[in-house]
């Protein structure tokens, strides 16, 4: 097989992602009463990149077949830690950032320590942690309040040059910083083969632990990263069960959609942003549908199963049925 | 080395028989059930009382029904996401029955029971025949689950007040001082524990556990059985979402979202591998008595929600990490 097609093959998920994105976001756009203007696409930005940052954090969990289902969890608790600590002259509130996003990094750690050397199943620990981090988020907001440096806060979610919305910006600059170095590095290259395969890798002599816990940590700083963008967003700090466990929940949606494999070792980040960009595209789509909001959740639903069940096109290829028990 | 394992089987031969046999897991989780009510009846000997331990039993036959299901879908090596909300269908769909003439109360709780297996049998189908991975189905049921329940609350006037069948299901008496909950828990245990011994899909559901390929190449149809696991877990899920409605004598919105990590942590707690194809019912009995002892003692001690969920978090992780750990295997 010649190079490109080599890349393609490898790159086809992400396309796929790609694909579901545009053609929802081009439907979205023909019917939205103002067209692509700056300030829709800014709002559909905003709103993106949280479920992006949710996204890729679960990819990296993912890419190692393994899943967080606490991720949520931490973006909720880095949501109320930055409503008490990102606030201030420009020096305190850099210190709050970092130390929030160090919080999440620790949370992230924690679930890696347990999951790896604990030898916990990644299902059952991290629903664990996540109770624990909605509580500690609890414990910091008893009821939503709080503040964020609001110049800040206008600055990452406005508009850069007024055109390109600058939330869109801090999302490229956190694939460049965070997922492209661990990509390439020999900690990511683990991780993909922990996924693929964990005898293979470990017989290779692969150092799959430390590319294990690697992803379980920089996937707590991303959710970390998400949860600094909400307090951007509302100003406030909110411990909200509900919308910690439909983050987690369309965390794995967007994570399906935008190619990567569940079974571990195959996808991108990349794709799992336009995978969180196409998820919620479907909740906007219903608005300038003018469908009655009553019925939103269910029509998510429905799409949500539709697209899930896309993958299972693949089965048609399958000559001999053993391949189904893979 | 060797001294130390001969050391253990020898132990293990002084045992008497039903210790001998019995899942280190299990008794483990039972010791611990010992040890909770040990260190809270030194809080309160209030938690030694007859009343108090019915009082946890009953709470528990809730979950317990739940567990069970999740039991099933857990041996396989699979996973049921949709709990939350197929309990909510379960629970408002049997009180929408009852609301329908004369037939109405006497249909209600099959009715409730028959949704839930419904949306057991959707995602059987997914992981079964389409091969979706159940987390991912499960998940996706589970919202459609929550639409088509947003969109029945808000669009119709709903009959949410739990009718009187399904209040004497769930806190009747027919013995005297044993609330009937805990009966139905005890007959859906037997049934499960016939389930899992006697049966030929039992067996196969630890075949498949264990290897579904070796279990499809000694002639079990895999894909019906896994759907079939599915669809008692969807029953069972909307079963427990039925008496708690009876419990708590009405149907709500995200009644079953407090019931999705008890109910897993209940069926690995209890010993079962979340990999599949090992675990005993018993242990699942006892995760699910633990946990509820466990919620109920950080209640009665007044910690605030935010107090609660860390000490259960942690000390989920705990118990995980004293004998839930999966075997290091290189």
């Amino acid at each position: 097989m010649s190079e490109w097609r080599y890349w393609l093959n490898e790159q086809r998920g992400t396309l796929m992602g790609l694909a579901i994105f545009l053609l929802m976001f081009a439907v979205y756009i023909a019917n939205h009463p103002a067209g692509l203007t700056a300030n829709v696409a800014q709002t559909a930005a905003n709103k993106g990149v949280l479920f992006a940052f949710v996204a890729m954090a679960q990819t990296l969990v993912v890419i190692t077949a393994g899943i967080d289902l606490s991720v949520g969890m931490i973006f909720i608790l880095t949501n109320c830690l930055a409503s008490w600590i990102v606030v201030g002259e420009p020096l305190p509130t850099a210190l709050g950032v970092l130390a929030v996003l160090a919080v999440g990094m620790i949370c992230g750690a924690i679930n890696g320590l347990l999951v790896i050397y604990g030898r916990l199943q990644p299902i059952v620990a991290t629903i664990a942690t996540g109770a624990v981090y909605f509580g500690l988020a609890l414990l910091l907001r008893p009821f939503p309040g709080g503040s964020v440096n609001e110049d800040l806060a206008d600055a990452l979610t406005g508009r850069l040059f007024g055109v390109i919305p600058s939330s869109l910006v801090a999302l490229a600059a956190a694939v460049l910083l965070v997922w492209l170095p661990f990509r390439r590095s020999r900690l990511g290259r683990a991780a993909y083969a922990a996924g693929s395969s964990e005898q293979a890798a470990f017989m290779s002599g692969v150092p799959i632990r430390r590319g294990k816990f690697a992803a379980y940590t920089l996937a707590g700083l991303l959710a970390a990263m998400g949860g600094l963008f909400l307090t951007f967003f509302t100003y406030t700090g909110e411990a909200a069960y509900a919308s910690g466990s439909g983050y987690t929940l369309w965390s794995i949606a967007a994570v399906v959609l935008g190619g990567v494999s569940l079974y571990g070792g195959r996808g991108s980040a990349v794709g799992a942003i336009f995978g969180a960009f196409a998820a919620r595209t479907t909740g906007d789509m219903l608005f300038v549908f003018d469908v009655d909001p009553l019925w939103q959740p269910l029509l998510q639903g429905v799409v949500l199963m539709i697209a899930v069940s896309i993958g299972s096109i693949a089965l048609l290829r399958v000559r001999n049925r053993l391949d189904w028990f893979q | 080395m060797s001294d130390t394992s001969e050391d253990r089987i020898s132990i293990r031969t002084r045992l008497p028989a039903f210790l001998r046999r019995a899942d280190p897991a299990v008794l483990t989780a039972f010791g611990c059930i010992l040890l909770l009510l040990f260190l809270s009846s030194l809080y309160s000997s209030n938690f030694l009382s007859l009343g108090y331990l019915l009082q946890q039993l009953k709470v528990a036959s809730f979950l317990g029904v739940v567990a069970a299901g999740v039991m099933v879908v857990i041996l396989l090596g699979h996973i049921d996401l949709s709990i939350p909300w197929v309990m909510t269908t379960g629970a408002m769909m049997a009180c929408a029955a009852a609301s329908f003439g004369g037939i109405g109360p006497v249909i209600a709780i099959p009715f409730g029971i028959l949704c839930g297996a419904a949306f057991g049998l959707l995602n059987g189908f997914g992981v079964a025949y389409l091969r979706i991975p159940s987390m991912i189905v499960t998940l996706a049921s589970n919202v459609v689950a929550q639409g088509l329940m947003v969109v029945y609350t808000g669009g119709f006037s709903p009959q949410d007040s739990a009718p009187p069948a399904v209040r004497w299901l769930a806190t009747g008496f027919v013995i005297p001082g044993l609330p009937n909950a805990i009966l139905v828990w005890i007959a859906i245990s037997a049934m499960m524990v016939f389930l899992f011994t006697r049966t030929s899909f039992g067996r196969a559901v630890y075949g498949i556990g264990n290897s579904e390929r070796a279990a499809y190449l000694s002639g079990i149809d895999t894909r019906r059985v896994v759907m079939i696991a599915f669809a008692i877990s969807g029953a069972l899920s909307a079963f427990g979402g039925v008496l708690l409605a009876g419990y708590s004598s009405k149907a709500a919105q995200a009644m079953g979202d407090a019931y999705l990590l008890p109910a897993i942590a209940a069926v690995v707690l209890g010993g079962t591998s979340i990999l599949g194809g090992r675990g005993s019912y018993l242990g699942t009995v006892a995760g699910v008595i633990l946990i509820t002892l466990l919620q109920s003692i950080l209640s009665v001690m007044q910690m605030p929600e935010a107090g609660r969920q860390i000490v259960y978090g942690v000390v989920i992780i705990l118990m995980l990490l004293l004998y839930g750990r999966t075997p290091p295997n290189r």
